[in-house]
Order: structure tokens, then sequence, then C-alpha cells
């Protein structure tokens, strides 16, 4: 006990008077979580869209001007010309085209329907998703508008549109969403690249020769290592957290206890990672791209971005062995959910056996004789 | 082996591969003696300490330290030795006191032993107004000598040092085996590799390895006398040339 006690002061010691440390564990979590929620933005703001109208009537400008007046659509043009409006979304002057043919309005009236078009630029599937989503949405509000107005009110009661009650996000506000997301994906960054390059460093500089002649024992060089990280990763998320609250408003609806034990057990996993990453290394740069590999993959596949239940199985799979995943989870669970101990029991086992197993690996993989 | 023996060696050898670094090396070292282990870059030394420092495990043969078995009691050994390595083995980011007060607490010693050996060591190598500078803020000379009083701390039964004057001058050097002598003359043994022939003449006895095999070894006078030189620069010349 007092060797790891020992240990963590060196560390510590040596960690403060690394200005650059200082940097890392302060300036690099805050500027993450000022720039990256605003670029992992989910919602579709600023369509640029591209309008041909070749009916020309009063229904068309309504149909337009219903497009007009929602806050995502910005009419950047409009032509009388389909292939003009090609021409747009090739050149990415647009990225969507509303067509209305002829004879339109005169079709509604007497035949009671009638098409328009929509040319949607699908290079990002998601985008042209959501596009596509928010102008069927107009259309459909159109089509109850212009039905109240043909059948003069006959049919108003009869469409009820039904009310939505969105849980746990009610605004549907993607930053709530994405913060908790990415308070775990800082404190991981940070955990893993610190403690893997920590150990590595010992060696290239030489002093692990002169610790490894010395009677400590390997766990107990371990342990006195990743405590340090550990209490750096609480700083960050505690830094992440009142950035969270105070700038994105985002809601902590469970016990921050939870939260901080959470975050304590998944470090221990991570920062077992890290270490292992520094044992089996010889030089930073070998341990630098290691960590970046597992990071990158682990970061990607964990649900952060892109919800990990529409993955293939194999890929599901992997999640299993993935830590950023079960940290995600249980952090988006905790805070905005308020989910308990208990209902985070399974994810949380998952890591804590985890993390038993990576700190033993590290400590296995630390040779003190070759 | 012998009551007085700290080391004791026997056809002890280390293979990487096809590859043998020290070839069946046998010898024995005694209590309080300085044993001075001579050789040409790559001849064997630094595997040789290293197997009885217990960083390496040696292939065959057998070797005991301070009465312990290398290939079995490797952790018990580092309990009793201390080390110096070629490289460079302090903190540079740590004050002169942290080194101190990190190296003596892994070893064991409680705060106030801590105490009283760093104002002792400060007192022997007059760097107590450094106590609080950087190692990396203080002169290479002045480096060695902390490191070595550090290996010394814990009052170990052996030192090992690994080539410990690499790159100091000469007056320094000269110092530096005023303290081997110290050491020495308290009883704890020093074991040291050097590829200075001027420092063999300082030893009580030396050994010269070549090619992983030791070549010859006795007193630098008897060595001297045997090869009809007269100095230890000439015997370590005739022997590199066999």
């Amino acid at each position: 006990m007092r060797n790891i006690f020992i240990i963590v002061k060196k560390e510590i010691r040596q960690i403060l008077r690394d200005k650059l440390m200082m940097l890392i564990i302060f300036v690099m979590p805050t500027l993450q979580l000022l720039i990256l929620p605003l670029a992992a933005t989910f919602e579709m703001k600023e369509i640029k869209m591209y309008v041909v109208d070749f009916d020309n009537s009063p229904t068309s400008r309504d149909l337009i001007n219903k497009f007009s007046s929602s806050p995502f659509y910005n009419i950047v043009g409009s032509a009388y010309s389909h292939r003009q409006a090609e021409a747009n979304i090739i050149s990415n002057k647009a990225d969507f085209v509303l067509e209305i043919p002829a004879n339109m309005e005169r079709e509604l009236q007497t035949l009671g329907a009638a098409k328009v078009q929509f040319v949607v630029n699908a290079i990002n599937g998601m985008v042209a998703g959501l596009i596509n989503g928010y102008s069927t949405a107009i259309i459909a509000d159109f089509n109850s508008e212009i039905r109240t107005e043909l059948t003069g009110g006959k049919y108003t009661n009869q469409l009820r549109a039904p009310t939505y009650s969105y849980w746990f996000n009610p605004q549907l506000d993607y930053k709530t969403y994405m913060i908790p997301g990415i308070l775990i994906m800082m404190v991981s960054i940070i955990g893993l690249f610190l403690t893997a390059m920590n150990m590595v460093r010992e060696k290239e500089i030489g002093t692990i020769e002169q610790i490894n002649v010395t009677p400590i024992r390997k766990y107990e060089f371990i342990i006195g290592k990743s405590l340090p990280f550990c209490l750096i990763g609480l700083v960050v998320l505690t830094l992440g957290l009142l950035l969270a609250m105070l700038i994105y408003d985002v809601p902590v609806l469970g016990s921050i206890w939870l939260i901080y034990g959470v975050a304590m057990v998944y470090l221990f996993a991570v920062l077992g990672i890290g270490l292992f990453i520094s044992a089996i290394s010889d030089t930073q740069q070998q341990a630098m791209f290691v960590a970046w590999f597992f990071v990158m993959i682990f970061i990607l596949i964990s649900g952060l971005f892109t919800p990990s239940e529409s993955m293939p199985d194999w890929l599901k799979g992997i999640n299993t062995v993935n830590p950023i995943y079960y940290g995600i989870k249980m952090i988006r669970m905790v805070m905005l959910k308020g989910a308990s101990f208990y209902d985070i029991l399974p994810e949380l086992k998952a890591v804590a056996i985890y993390g038993v197993c990576a700190m033993s690996l590290a400590v296995r993989a630390y040779r003190k004789r070759v | 082996m012998t009551a007085g023996t700290s080391i004791y060696a026997k056809n002890l050898t280390k293979k990487f591969g096809n590859f043998t670094a020290v070839n069946t090396i046998s010898f024995e070292v005694k209590k309080g003696e300085i044993f001075g282990f001579l050789g040409a870059n790559g001849a064997g030394k630094t595997t040789a300490m290293r197997m009885l420092t217990g960083l390496l495990k040696p292939t065959s043969g057998e070797a005991t330290v301070c009465g312990y078995n290398v290939f079995t009691h490797g952790e018990q050994i580092k309990k009793h030795i201390g080390y110096m390595s070629q490289r460079f083995s302090l903190y540079e980011d740590l004050t002169v006191a942290e080194n101190i007060e990190f190296y003596g607490g892994i070893y064991g010693l409680r705060r106030n032993d801590i105490k009283q050996r760093s104002h002792e060591l400060y007192d022997r190598i007059d760097l107590g107004h450094a106590r609080n500078s950087l190692i990396s803020a203080i002169p290479l000379g002045w480096r060695q000598k902390l490191a070595f009083m550090v290996s010394i701390l814990h009052q170990p039964e052996i030192v090992f040092l690994d080539e410990p004057t690499g790159g100091v001058d000469p007056i320094t050097r000269r110092q530096f085996w005023d303290l081997i002598y110290e050491t020495a003359n308290k009883g704890i043994t020093v074991f040291v590799t050097t590829h200075y022939m001027d420092e063999a003449e300082y030893c009580g006895r030396v050994s010269i390895m070549t090619n992983g095999i030791i070549a010859a070894m006795g007193h630098p006078q008897e060595l001297k006398q045997q090869y009809g030189v007269a100095t230890m620069n000439e015997v370590f010349i005739k022997i590199a040339r066999q």
C-alpha cells in the first residue's frame, strides 16, 4: 500500500510540473465541449431550396410560402426549367428542388389530387432522409389546410393530428443527447492516451530500468500509475459536467454520485487498456498509434454518433468488448433518464469485469524481468 | 561458495536466439570487495550484470547474489542490492529531494531515515544548496554522484554500477572513486563495469570479458605481471588481440 502511495505522489508531482499536461487536462476538454456539440448536429438547418413552379397559381404560391416560412428552408433561387434546377443540384448550389407541375391547382380542384416532385441531393443519405422527412411533413400540413379550404370546412374536425410527447428529451434537442456521450469520449481519450504514453516514456528515458531493480511489485506499479490518471479523468468529467449544465443546460436527472461512481469504474477499464498498450510498446510513437487505432474504432462503433442498434450483428458483437459503448450507454441513462444503480447494473458489471481483465493484462504485460 | 561470498556465478550463460552474449562465466566476489568487470563494448558485461540484478533470466548455469538464487529469487535479490544503470536513472522532472524521497520510500525507508540520510548525503557530496533544484538543472557530474548515493541510500549488501563514470570529467571521476572506496569500507560489495582502464587500477580485483567469456581475472598487479606490462591498458589490449 505504501509503495502505491509513493508512486502516486511521484506521478502527481510530475504531472503538476508538466505545463503541457495542464493544457491537455483543462483546455482540451473545454474546447472539445464548446465545439463538438455544435458540429455533431443532427438537425438540418438552412436547407438550400430551389423552386421550379410551372403552375404559378395562388395554390402553388401558398405551397412555396409554406416552405419559405419554415426556419429550415432557405430558397436560393427559382426557374422554369427542370434542367436548370438539376444543374443547381449538381453544382451543390441547391440541396433540394421542389417542382410544381403546370395545372396543379386545376387538378386539385377538379380531380381532388395533384402531384409535386422533390429532387433531393442524397450524397449524404442521412441529410437527404431529413430533408425528405421535413418536406413531406410540410406537404402533409399543406394538404390538411387545402382540404379544409376545398371542402368548405366540412372535414376539419375529422382529421385530428395525434399529439406527441417525447420522453426524456422533450425538446428533441440533439445537444442533450450528444453531450453525455461527448463527456465519456473526452474522459476516455484523455485517460487512454495519457496512460498509454506514460509507462513507455519511462522506458524511453531509461528510468524504468531503475524501477525494475527495486523490490516494487508489478501490481503496485500499475495501480500507482493508474490512480493519478483516474483523478485526472474525474477532474475532466467535473469540468465537462459544469460546462454541460451551464452552457448547454443539459439536465442531470440521475444521482451525481452515481455518475462519479460509474466514471470511476469506467476509468479503471480505460486506464487498464492504456497501461496495457504502454506495457507492450517500446516507443511512445508505437503506443500513440495503437491507442489511436482503438479509440477511433471504439468511438465510431460506440453509438455516440450513430445508433449502434442499427449496425450489423458482428459489429454489435465487437461492441460487447467496447468499454466506450457501455460508458456512453450508462451515462446517457443516468443523466437523461435518471436511471438508478440497479437500472445500469448489467452495464456496470460488464465494465467492472472489463477493468479487472484490462488491469490484470497490464500487470502481466509489464515485465520487470526479460 | 564460502560464507564471505556475496556474488557467486558458475557457468552462467545467456543466449539470445543463436547469439551467446554471455558464455559459461564463473567467478566469486567477496563481501566488501571492489570487483571490476571490464570488457570492450558488446563483450557481455551489461548482460552479465543484468542477470545478477534480476533484470534478465539466465539461460543456464547457476548464480547466487546475497545468497539468493538468481533463477528463483530474483525479487528477493532486489531488496538487497543497489543499482546504478548506464542510462540515467533519476527523474529529471523531480527535484533532488523528491528523487531521494521516492527511491528511499520504495526501498521501505521510514520518513525519518530518509530525512537523516539525505542530510548525510547532502553533506558528503556538497549538494545541500541544490536540494530543491530539478535534476535537469544540475550538471552531469553531480547527477552521477547523486545517482550513486541514491543507489546506496538503503544500505544494500551489494551495489552494481554499470559504467557509472561514462562522459564524466577526470576530477569528478576521481571524486566518484573516493565515494566507491568509502562504500566498500562500510562493507558494501561494489560490482562495477567500466571501460576506462585507469579505473581498473582502482579495483581490488578485475575480470576482463571478451566475446562473452572471462579471458582473465585477478588483482590488477597480478595481471600486469602475468602479461609483463606496466598498465592495465596494455593488459587489456594484449587480451583483446588474442
